[in-house]
């Protein structure tokens, strides 16, 4: 059952990057591109993503545990600090690059191309450096 | 493309963040949930690997499907040459998991729940993006192509 949940959401996640435009790296940097063409439509993407997780969380998060666990696992970290400012930073200069964040380069692997697998090994990399980092200090 | 097929788009995403957080209670947040599925992860990533793995499947089968109804090429191409995809890969990757989230983490989920650190993010890997593009094409042109 937790499974088949977890598979039936990334298909509809994989569906609503694929028709929201969100794995064409071209419409990605021209939405973020504000001084050239610009192209709003990726607004809309976000606008639908978070009115609908919005709504749907009021009437989620209202039930005393979810169908298939005895608690929601929301993140604890509250305090906003230097990591968090430099991860966002960081984060947003690559997806600036290359017009890819991390739903799509994954959901792009189907694709078969080269740039793609070469962008996810490079970004498996840097997960991997940090959890290292992070667990040596 | 229309403002339409890019809300029904968002609202497809919204709807699977739900259902993750209806079923298993858990944040649909990409960069997490991968980061959790190949690696070492932190917390219960080791033991709750099942659902995550199947996510990402979910995910593939969708492109898949996709491209078996569309045909073909139908997902996007890069647009920036290899080395620019390494250091994009890398920038990501190191960024998303310092920042404990992406798009889809911060961007999505962590704004619905209007949490401080979630926006707060979100502007400011969204600055960030909007920047390096603006550099990239207006300031430096021609730089990393």
């Amino acid at each position: 059952m937790r499974l088949a949940i977890g598979f039936v959401a990334g298909l509809l996640f994989g569906f609503g990057l694929i028709i929201g435009g969100m794995t064409d790296p071209a419409r990605v940097l021209g939405f973020l591109d504000l001084a050239g063409a610009w192209d709003p439509s990726l607004i809309f993407v976000m606008l639908g993503a978070v009115v609908t997780t919005a709504l749907g969380y009021r009437l989620v998060l209202a039930r005393a545990h979810p169908v298939c666990d005895t608690g929601f696992h929301l993140p604890a970290a509250k305090r906003v600090d230097r990591r968090l400012l430099l991860g966002a930073a960081l984060f947003g200069t690559g997806w600036g690059l290359a017009g890819y964040c991390p739903g799509p380069v994954i959901v792009s692997l189907a694709s078969a191309q080269s740039g793609v697998w070469i962008m996810f090994v490079a970004m498996l990399a840097g997960w991997l450096l940090v959890d290292r980092v992070v667990a040596a200090s | 493309m229309h403002w339409s097929q890019a809300l029904l788009g968002g609202m497809l995403i919204g709807g699977a963040a739900v259902l993750l957080m209806a079923g298993l209670g858990r944040i649909a947040g990409i960069s997490g949930i991968a980061r959790q599925a190949f690696g070492r992860g932190k917390g219960d990533g080791r033991e709750d690997r099942g659902w995550r793995l199947a996510f990402l499947a979910g995910l593939w089968c969708a492109a898949l499907l996709w491209q078996l109804v569309r045909g073909g090429v139908s997902l996007g191409v890069p647009q920036v040459s290899t080395p620019v995809l390494l250091l994009a890969g890398l920038l990501v990757g190191v960024g998303t998991a310092l920042g404990g989230g992406c798009t889809s983490g911060h961007g999505v989920c962590g704004i619905a729940r209007l949490s401080p650190r979630s926006l707060l993010a979100t502007a400011v890997f969204m600055s960030f993006g909007f920047l390096t593009v603006y550099v990239l094409r207006h300031g430096l042109p021609g730089a990393l192509s």
